[in-house]
């Protein structure tokens, strides 16, 4: 690996003769991109300085909360923007001089979708065909495929404002995959849905992912992120705070969390807290509303003892539970608030 | 060539859209058709006094009409695109390869035909009510009105791209319009103004086109008026097309 980055660049991309990395080429890189915004209050930094890598074949969820830059960054990525500030290159082309180029290997799905409502769904998907370069014959042909495959049989010859909020976002994604792009872009494509029209937005993104489609999208479920993506990136006020796998984004939550429930009333917690503070297996101790939360290694075979030393020195526990970390308690971690709040506050 | 095809894949949704949703057709057509009926004989009786142009009320008051067409009825136009800012339709398409002047051209093809229709409606009730206009000058009339229309839908285009809301473009419309109007001779004749006015009206390009009108229903098509009002309007026309090209290639919601 190591030797590998220290060749030119060039070398690696234009000689055939040497093995391309298992991960496949990345698709989406920037460097140190920003976007302001003025405004009369003065300028906005909503982007600073984000850097990102997505690899072909690779399912990349853009977690935040509402307002931390992730929709600024996608339509940065989608040519809708310039940035201020950094390079960015996607599919393999540069955003600054090849925006054409750009817009032809990639699909992208807004929230608002931006199918005509005056029009059928067929009919939105025919122009977009035809605006790829196909003739009517294989855009004809196209939109019968995807009517077919994501059941909309039944609505595809209505106007689109009689569509339902789950008919609609299958739309959307047809329209997005019409001219099968390199790479999809998804903005919050879940948002507004019910569990139902979430789950078959999921199944069609995961078979998309099977056949080799590479899929951003943005999100601030992170059910949504944890078990969709294979990897994802942390965004807050402009900039990523985590990237990785969610597993690995997980273990960086050293382990397990075990919280008790003790009387706060009482120096219960500051016991616990002495007790407990310099055994090998906690890796940090942070006082919550009922009681405590321990960061521990190997959660299961430590509970034990746990409970064993507490009740040797006659600490009453009201509650316990063991539980994994979720993406929810890394972004906790890595920004000092709960995900769900900020959304709630936003 | 990208541009004729796109233009012509994006006319057709415009046209759907429009097809499905005729009530413009009749809401543009409602005001000229008033005048006519309504306003057009309180003219009859000055016909003759001094400074009123020669023919008669109606040869002197349909072509103003139609010119009040295509700055009331084509002026908001930029509604549509409003529309389609909202349903995200036009950020669906800057994603996409679409030509940018394709999306204009579209949408304005489709409104340059709406308006056509209306011109023809209203050139019918004229006919009954005693407009004799001369079918040569009446030609190249259209000719020019088309170009009046694609000036004003453009502008109409690029403001909604600017305010983004029907609130901002409806008040922006409205400022620009009524004096547009008021100034252009259409109402009466600017030969009945105070030459304070008169010279205010020549800044207003569409005072030239109503001058050209009646001089083209009259069948003078070699009046000076009709080469100054294709040359200003034509001018206008490209103008404003490139400023709304423009404005949709930089469109954000």
């Amino acid at each position: 690996m190591d030797t590998l980055s220290q060749l030119p660049a060039t070398t690696v991309a234009t000689n055939g003769a040497v093995p391309q990395p298992q991960k496949g080429k990345a698709l989406i890189k920037t460097q140190g991109l920003t976007r302001t915004f003025k405004s009369r209050k003065g300028t906005v930094e909503a982007v600073r300085g984000v850097d990102l890598e997505v690899r072909q074949g690779e399912i990349f969820g853009f977690l935040g909360p509402n307002g931390a830059g992730k929709t600024t960054t996608m339509r940065i990525l989608t040519t809708l923007m310039p940035a201020s500030g950094g390079t960015a290159t996607v599919c393999g082309f540069d955003l600054r001089r090849d925006l054409g180029k750009v817009r032809r290997q990639i699909g992208y799905v807004s929230q608002s979708g931006g199918a005509e409502p005056a029009e059928t769904g067929r009919e939105n998907l025919l122009l977009q065909g035809r605006i790829y370069g196909m003739n009517s014959k294989e855009a004809r042909q196209r939109a019968a495929e995807l009517i077919a495959r994501l059941d909309m049989d039944a609505f595809a010859d209505r106007l689109v404002k009689t569509y339902s909020g789950g008919q609609k976002r299958r739309l959307d994604v047809a329209l997005g995959i019409m001219h099968r792009p390199e790479l999809l872009f998804l903005d919050e494509p879940t948002t507004g849905l019910d569990p139902q029209s979430r789950a078959r937005i999921w199944d069609e993104v995961r078979a998309l992912h099977a056949q080799g489609m590479t899929i951003f999208l943005t999100t601030h479920y992170m059910d949504e992120a944890d078990g969709l993506c294979n990897r994802l990136a942390i965004i807050d006020h402009g900039q990523i705070v985590s990237q990785g796998s969610p597993e690995t984004l997980k273990q960086e939550i050293a382990g397990d969390i075990i919280s008790l429930g003790l009387d706060t009333q009482s120096d219960a917690v500051a016991r616990v807290t002495g007790q407990l503070r310099d055994r090998p297996f906690v890796r940090e101790i942070q006082p919550t509303a009922e009681g405590l939360q321990l960061y521990v290694s190997q959660g299961e075979t430590v509970l034990p003892e746990v409970l064993r030393t507490l009740d040797a020195d006659h600490i009453a526990i009201r509650t316990v539970t063991l539980a994994r970390p979720t993406l929810d308690d890394v972004f906790l971690r890595r920004t000092g608030r709960s995900l769900r709040e900020s959304n709630g506050n936003a | 060539m990208k541009v004729l095809r796109d233009s012509w894949l994006m006319f057709k949704s415009q046209f759907n859209v429009s097809r499905r949703n005729p009530v413009w057709l009749f809401i543009g057509m409602f005001q000229p058709i008033c005048y006519l009926l309504l306003f057009a004989p309180l003219l009859k009786n000055l016909v003759g006094m001094p400074g009123f142009p020669r023919g008669g009320a109606y040869n002197i008051f349909t072509p103003g009409l139609m010119v009040m067409m295509a700055i009331f009825g084509v002026g908001f136009a930029g509604f549509g695109i409003i529309g389609r800012l909202r349903s995200g339709f036009i950020e669906r398409m800057r994603v996409t390869p679409v030509s940018r002047l394709a999306m204009i051209l579209g949408t304005l093809g489709v409104d340059i035909c709406l308006f056509l229709v209306q011109l023809v409606l209203l050139v019918g009730v004229g006919l009954l009510l005693g407009f004799r206009p001369d079918p040569g000058g009446l030609a190249l009339l259209a000719l020019l009105l088309i170009l009046s229309g694609m000036a004003m839908a453009c502008f109409s285009y690029a403001l909604a791209l600017l305010f983004k809301d029907e609130s901002g473009l409806a008040a922006s419309i409205n400022l620009v319009v009524l004096p547009l109007l008021l100034l252009s001779g259409t109402m009466l004749p600017l030969s009945f103004a105070p030459e304070t006015l008169r010279n205010i009206a020549k800044a207003n390009p569409f005072a030239y086109a109503v001058d050209a009108s009646r001089a083209l229903v009259a069948g003078n098509p070699g009046d000076s008026s009709v080469v100054k009002a294709f040359v200003i309007l034509g001018v206008l026309a490209i103008i404003t097309t490139f400023w709304a090209t423009r404005s949709m290639r930089q469109a954000a919601m």
